[in-house]
C-alpha cells in the first residue's frame, strides 16, 4: 500500500499527470451534467455520433496541414450538433437514425479522407489513438490544459444559470414553448455545449468513449435518486470520483486511460444499480 | 371582448389540409369541449391555438387581457416523461418558467404560487416524492398544478382522462368543473367522451366533415351530434 502511494507522489511530480488529471475531471464532470438532458432526451448516441464527426474534421484539418485543428472541429462539430438536436422536432429521419447515419457517414469519410492523403508514416496508429484517445490525455501541453479548463468553466457557468430552463425544456418541451419559454433559444445553446464537450473530450478518452463519460453517470445516478437536482449533483461527483480513479489507476498498471475510465464506469453503475434495487426493494 | 378568437382557420400539415374556414371564439368563464373523430384536427388545432405551430390560413388572436404566452396546457403524457426523475415539486415549479425571461432561478413569489397550486391540487403529501411513482391521476393533477402556475386565466386540456379509471376520471372532471365555476378559469378540451362534454361543458365546438360550433344545447338538435353518436354506437 505505502508502496502504490510512493508511486503515486513520484507521479504526481511530473507535469503531464497533473495536466491529464486537472483535464480529465473538468471534462468528465461537463459531459456527466449534459449527459442527464442527453440520456432523457433520448440522445443517448449523440455523444457517439457527434465525436465521429469530430473525427472527420480532424482528418480533413490534416489533409490541409492546419497546425491547430481545434477551431474547424469545433466549427463542424457545432454545426452537426445544431442539425441533430433541431432535426428532433419534425425531421423526415428521426433523431436516432439520424444520429446513426452521421455517425458512420462522418467516420467512413474521415478514414477514407487520411488514408488517401495523410503523408503519416503510422497511419493506422494515428486512427486508432483519434478513435481510442490511447495517449492523448499524456502528452497535452500548458495552453491546452488552460483552453480546457476555461471552456469547461464557461460550461459549469451556463448549465448552472441555465439549470431550471434547462429542466423546463428537457421535461416537457411542447409546454415550455406554449407558455412563453423559447425553447428553440435553449436547444440551440445545449447543442453548442454539447459540441464544445465532445471536441474537448476527444482529447481524454478518444471519439470511441465518449459515449460512455456522457452516459453512465447519468445513468447511474437515476438508479439512487429521484430528483431531477438530486440527479444531476450525485452524476456530477459520481464521474469526477470515476474520472480521477481512472486516471490515477491507468498511470499505476501502466493501461490505457480511456478504456481504464470507462471500465471503472461499468463496475461503479454496477454497483449503484445493486444499490438502487435493495433500496427499493426494501421500500416496497 | 373575447379572450380568444380564431379566425378563418386552416388547419394541416406538409401542405395538407384537414380542416378548413374555421371560426369560434372563447369568453371569459367559457368551459368549451372539443369534440370530433379521430383524424379530425383536434391535436392539430390545440397546437395552433398554444402558437406551436402556425395555421396555413387565418389566425388566432387573443383578447380582453390575455396574452399568447399566459395559456395552460395540459398535454398528453409523453415517453419521455414515464421515467423521468423529477419531484412534483420541481415539475410544478418549473410552471413559472415562462414568465421568468433571462432570470436564472426562481423567486419568493414563484415558490408561493407553485405551493398554493400544489395545496389546491391536494398534493401536499406529495410535495417530494417522485413523478414516476404516482398513480396516472396524482400524475394528471401535477400537470395540471404545474398549468395553474403558468396562467390563472385559460387552460387548454388535452384529452385529460384518457387511460385514468372511471372513479379518478370522476375526480378530475370535478376538479376541472371546480376551476371553471369558482376560480373562473376559462377551460378548453378536447375530449372523446361526450357524455362527459354534454355534462359540464357549456359550447361545444364539433370539428370534422361537419363543423359545429354554439351551446351544448343546439349541439343536441344538430346533425353533428346525432352522426357522431351514430358512429359512437357502430365503433
Amino acid at each position: 500500500m505505502t508502496e502504490m502511494f510512493e508511486k503515486l507522489s513520484l507521479y504526481m511530480q511530473y507535469p503531464f499527470v497533473r495536466y491529464a488529471l486537472i483535464v480529465g475531471v473538468l471534462i468528465a464532470l461537463c459531459s456527466s451534467l449534459l449527459g442527464i438532458t442527453l440520456v432523457l432526451k433520448r440522445f443517448s448516441f449523440i455523444g457517439d455520433g457527434l465525436s465521429h464527426v469530430a473525427f472527420g474534421a480532424m482528418a480533413i484539418a490534416a489533409i490541409f496541414n492546419m497546425t491547430n485543428d481545434m477551431p474547424l472541429m469545433l466549427a463542424i462539430t457545432i454545426l452537426s450538433a445544431i442539425l441533430l438536436l433541431r432535426s428532433g422536432q419534425n425531421a423526415k429521419i428521426k433523431g436516432d437514425a439520424a444520429v446513426a447515419m452521421i455517425s458512420v457517414g462522418a467516420l467512413a469519410i474521415g478514414y477514407l479522407l487520411m488514408n488517401r492523403f495523410s503523408k503519416s508514416s503510422n497511419l493506422s496508429g494515428d486512427v486508432c489513438s483519434t478513435l481510442f484517445g490511447s495517449t492523448s490525455i499524456l502528452t497535452l501541453r500548458k495552453s491546452e490544459v488552460w483552453l480546457c479548463v476555461v471552456l469547461s468553466i464557461l460550461v459549469l457557468i451556463v448549465f448552472v444559470l441555465f439549470y431550471n430552463k434547462i429542466f423546463a425544456v428537457t421535461f416537457d418541451e411542447a409546454f415550455a414553448r406554449a407558455t412563453g419559454t423559447k425553447a428553440s433559444v435553449y436547444n440551440l445553446l445545449l447543442a453548442v455545449i454539447i459540441a464544445v464537450i465532445i471536441v474537448l473530450a476527444m482529447n481524454l478518452v478518444g471519439s470511441l468513449l465518449i459515449s460512455a463519460l456522457v452516459i453512465f453517470p447519468a445513468l447511474s445516478a437515476m438508479r439512487l435518486f429521484k430528483s431531477f437536482r438530486s440527479v444531476t449533483i450525485c452524476a456530477a461527483v459520481y464521474s469526477v470520483l470515476t474520472a480521477a480513479l481512472g486516471i490515477l489507476v491507468s498511470v499505476l498498471a501502466d493501461t490505457p486511460v480511456g478504456s481504464t475510465i470507462v471500465a471503472i464506469e461499468i463496475a461503479a453503475f454496477a454497483v449503484c444499480w445493486l444499490a438502487g434495487a435493495i433500496k427499493g426493494g426494501v421500500r416496497r | 371582448m373575447a379572450q380568444l378568437i380564431c379566425q378563418d382557420l386552416t388547419l394541416g400539415y406538409d401542405g395538407h389540409v384537414i380542416l378548413s374556414g374555421l371560426n369560434f371564439e372563447v369568453d371569459a368563464g367559457d368551459y368549451l369541449c372539443i369534440v370530433g373523430e379521430n383524424g379530425s384536427g383536434k391535436s392539430t388545432l390545440m397546437k395552433t391555438i398554444l402558437g406551436l405551430q402556425s395555421p396555413m390560413h387565418g389566425k388566432v388572436t387573443t383578447g380582453d387581457g390575455l396574452r399568447r404566452s399566459e395559456i395552460g396546457y395540459l398535454p398528453q403524457q409523453t415517453v419521455v416523461q414515464r421515467d423521468f426523475p423529477a419531484s412534483v415539486w420541481e415539475i410544478v415549479l418549473s410552471g413559472c418558467q415562462g414568465r421568468q425571461g433571462l432570470r436564472p432561478f426562481y423567486n419568493k413569489a414563484d415558490k408561493a404560487l407553485a405551493s398554493e397550486n400544489i395545496r389546491k391540487m391536494g398534493l401536499d403529501a406529495l410535495t417530494r416524492r417522485c413523478y414516476r411513482e404516482l398513480s396516472g391521476g396524482q400524475q394528471q393533477r401535477v400537470l395540471l398544478a404545474r398549468a395553474l402556475c403558468a396562467t390563472q386565466k385559460i387552460l387548454l386540456l388535452d384529452e385529460p382522462v384518457s387511460g385514468l379509471d372511471p372513479r379518478v376520471t370522476a375526480e378530475m372532471y370535478d376538479l376541472i368543473d371546480t376551476l371553471n365555476k369558482r376560480d373562473g378559469i376559462t377551460i378548453i378540451m378536447i375530449s372523446h367522451d361526450l357524455d362527459a362534454a354534454m355534462r359540464y361543458a357549456s359550447r361545444i365546438l364539433h370539428i370534422g366533415s361537419t363543423v359545429f360550433f354554439g351551446s351544448k344545447e343546439d349541439y343536441l338538435k344538430s346533425d353533428a351530434a346525432y352522426t357522431f353518436r351514430k358512429e359512437g354506437e357502430t365503433a
